[in-house]
């Protein structure tokens, strides 16, 4: 799995910083995504998929 | 015509009208007659709304929008000049205008900086429940703890002086009254304006260090735009979550074993407010947008000029996306429902709603684990006159 952020739709909502603080975090000054690991972890997918699906403006993707 | 209007009344405390679930068991999106005759949609299904809520072509200016309920029904055209969206109002406009503002504010709202908060949080839920203690009983549980622990939170984080509260929590009131007419709408929100242009200004004159503070140094907003932002944050930072405490913890009250796994299991605390967030939706009416566009929704075309109401209380019940879903089941994974919203205007402030909540509940409970309703259930005065809905009090002893 690999993750791909948009920080121009991110609207720092920060569902993805919630639902899976390993992998993403909130830039200091925008609150913009932040994608601490780009390729997570088997045992992390889940979780992301569940990210990318709670995010209200699409900005991150997986592939 | 549709024969449809907007049904509001519930035939139960926590649950959406009855009528709205007949509408979401036969299609997710209805054709609906608006208060002013408009022909447009009601939406009741959860993907029909995901998708709404999440497309560009549909719009939240309120200028676009027809009624979906008589309310504010003496608006002349003069005074529409008057209501209009004040100047950083940024929940009522689109993008791009919406995203200056917006990003502004982000990141002093990371689930990061709400986390920084929560010992001060845990301070004021403890000062309030000191002071509840300490009262005697029965005691209203809104003013004794729903609505001073949100309030002190908001009005600390923007730098809005807490004494001064008599200054926009009647006229928060009134500007969420369904039943306000237009006229005094207009005059709540002129006075909540002019106390809180007097109050940038005294920033702007001696700098503080607060959310507003910050705002007025960054020089990036006008005084006219910094009062739009200051009223948005603080009529949404309190009357929210002030309500989510209060018909929460009355709907707890009467799920004794819910009640019991919210007290006594701290982890099921977390998952347990996303499910009365789901489960209580207190958002009354709406959310509402007028599409800029012809979009197909869930096979329907909408035309470009027609309103769509959501109703949120129908779709976090949709059987497809929450199955057994007019239950409340602290334990069942709640977390998608869209009760913050979804798309560009999902709530900013939600982090730090959930950190209130996840800390108010449990706080309570624990404190006065005899916790129980003062009045037989159904004396308990329900928000059904107001946009948000909740208790207007919850007369509580133990």
């Amino acid at each position: 799995m690999k993750i791909t952020a948009d920080t121009t739709v991110c609207i720092g909502a920060g569902m993805c910083a919630l639902t899976v603080p390993q992998i993403f975090d909130q830039s200091e000054d925008e609150g913009t995504v932040v994608v601490l690991d780009e390729t997570p972890p088997a045992e992390q997918e889940a979780a992301v998929q569940r990210a990318v699906t709670l995010c209200p403006s699409g900005a991150i993707s997986v592939s | 015509m549709s024969e449809l209007t907007y049904p509001l009344a519930r035939q139960r405390p926590f649950d959406p009208p009855d009528e709205l679930a007949e509408l979401r068991q036969q299609a997710p999106i209805h054709r609906m007659t608006y208060a002013d005759g408009h022909q447009g949609w009601l939406v009741t299904g959860y993907a029909a709304a995901r998708a709404v809520l999440a497309d560009p072509r549909f719009s939240n200016r309120p200028e676009r929008m027809h009624p979906p309920i008589p309310a504010r029904l003496d608006l002349t055209k003069e005074m529409r000049e008057q209501f209009r969206v004040p100047p950083g109002f940024f929940l009522r406009m689109d993008a791009p205008e919406h995203t200056r503002f917006r990003k502004l504010l982000t990141g002093q709202f990371t689930v990061r900086r709400m986390k920084q908060l929560e010992p001060r949080i845990e301070e004021i839920t403890g000062a309030c429940l000191d002071r509840m203690a300490a009262s005697g009983k029965p005691v209203d549980l809104v003013q004794a703890f729903a609505l001073p622990i949100p309030s002190l939170v908001i009005c600390e984080l923007l730098g809005v002086p807490y004494e001064d509260r008599d200054q926009f929590q009647n006229d928060t009131k009134v500007l969420v009254n369904l039943e306000t007419k237009a006229v005094d709408a207009i005059a709540a929100m002129q006075r909540v304006s002019a106390y809180l242009y007097g109050l940038i200004q005294r920033k702007r004159a001696k700098p503080d260090d607060d959310l507003l503070g910050g705002l007025v140094e960054s020089g990036e907003l006008n005084d006219e735009e910094l009062t739009g932002v200051a009223f948005l944050l603080l009529v949404a930072g309190h009357e929210t979550t002030a309500n989510m405490l209060g018909l929460g913890t009355y709907a707890l009250l009467t799920n004794p074993d819910q009640l019991a796994l919210m007290r006594d299991d701290p982890s099921t605390v977390d998952n347990g407010v996303e499910e009365l967030l789901r489960y209580l939706t207190i958002i009354h009416l709406g959310p509402v947008r007028n599409a800029l566009a012809d979009v197909e929704i869930e096979g329907r075309l909408i035309k470009e000029g027609e309103t769509v109401t959501i109703s949120l209380g129908a779709v976090n019940r949709d059987p497809e996306r929450f199955p057994g879903g007019d239950h409340l089941d602290v334990t069942r994974p709640a977390g998608s429902h869209l009760t913050f919203g979804h798309g560009i205007h999902q709530c900013l402030g939600q982090q730090l709603a959930r950190v209130e909540m996840r800390i108010g509940y449990p706080a309570l409970l624990r404190r006065f684990p005899g916790l129980r309703l003062a009045v037989p259930p159904e004396e308990v005065p329900m928000r059904s006159d107001m946009s948000i809905y909740g208790v207007h009090s919850l007369p509580v002893t133990w």
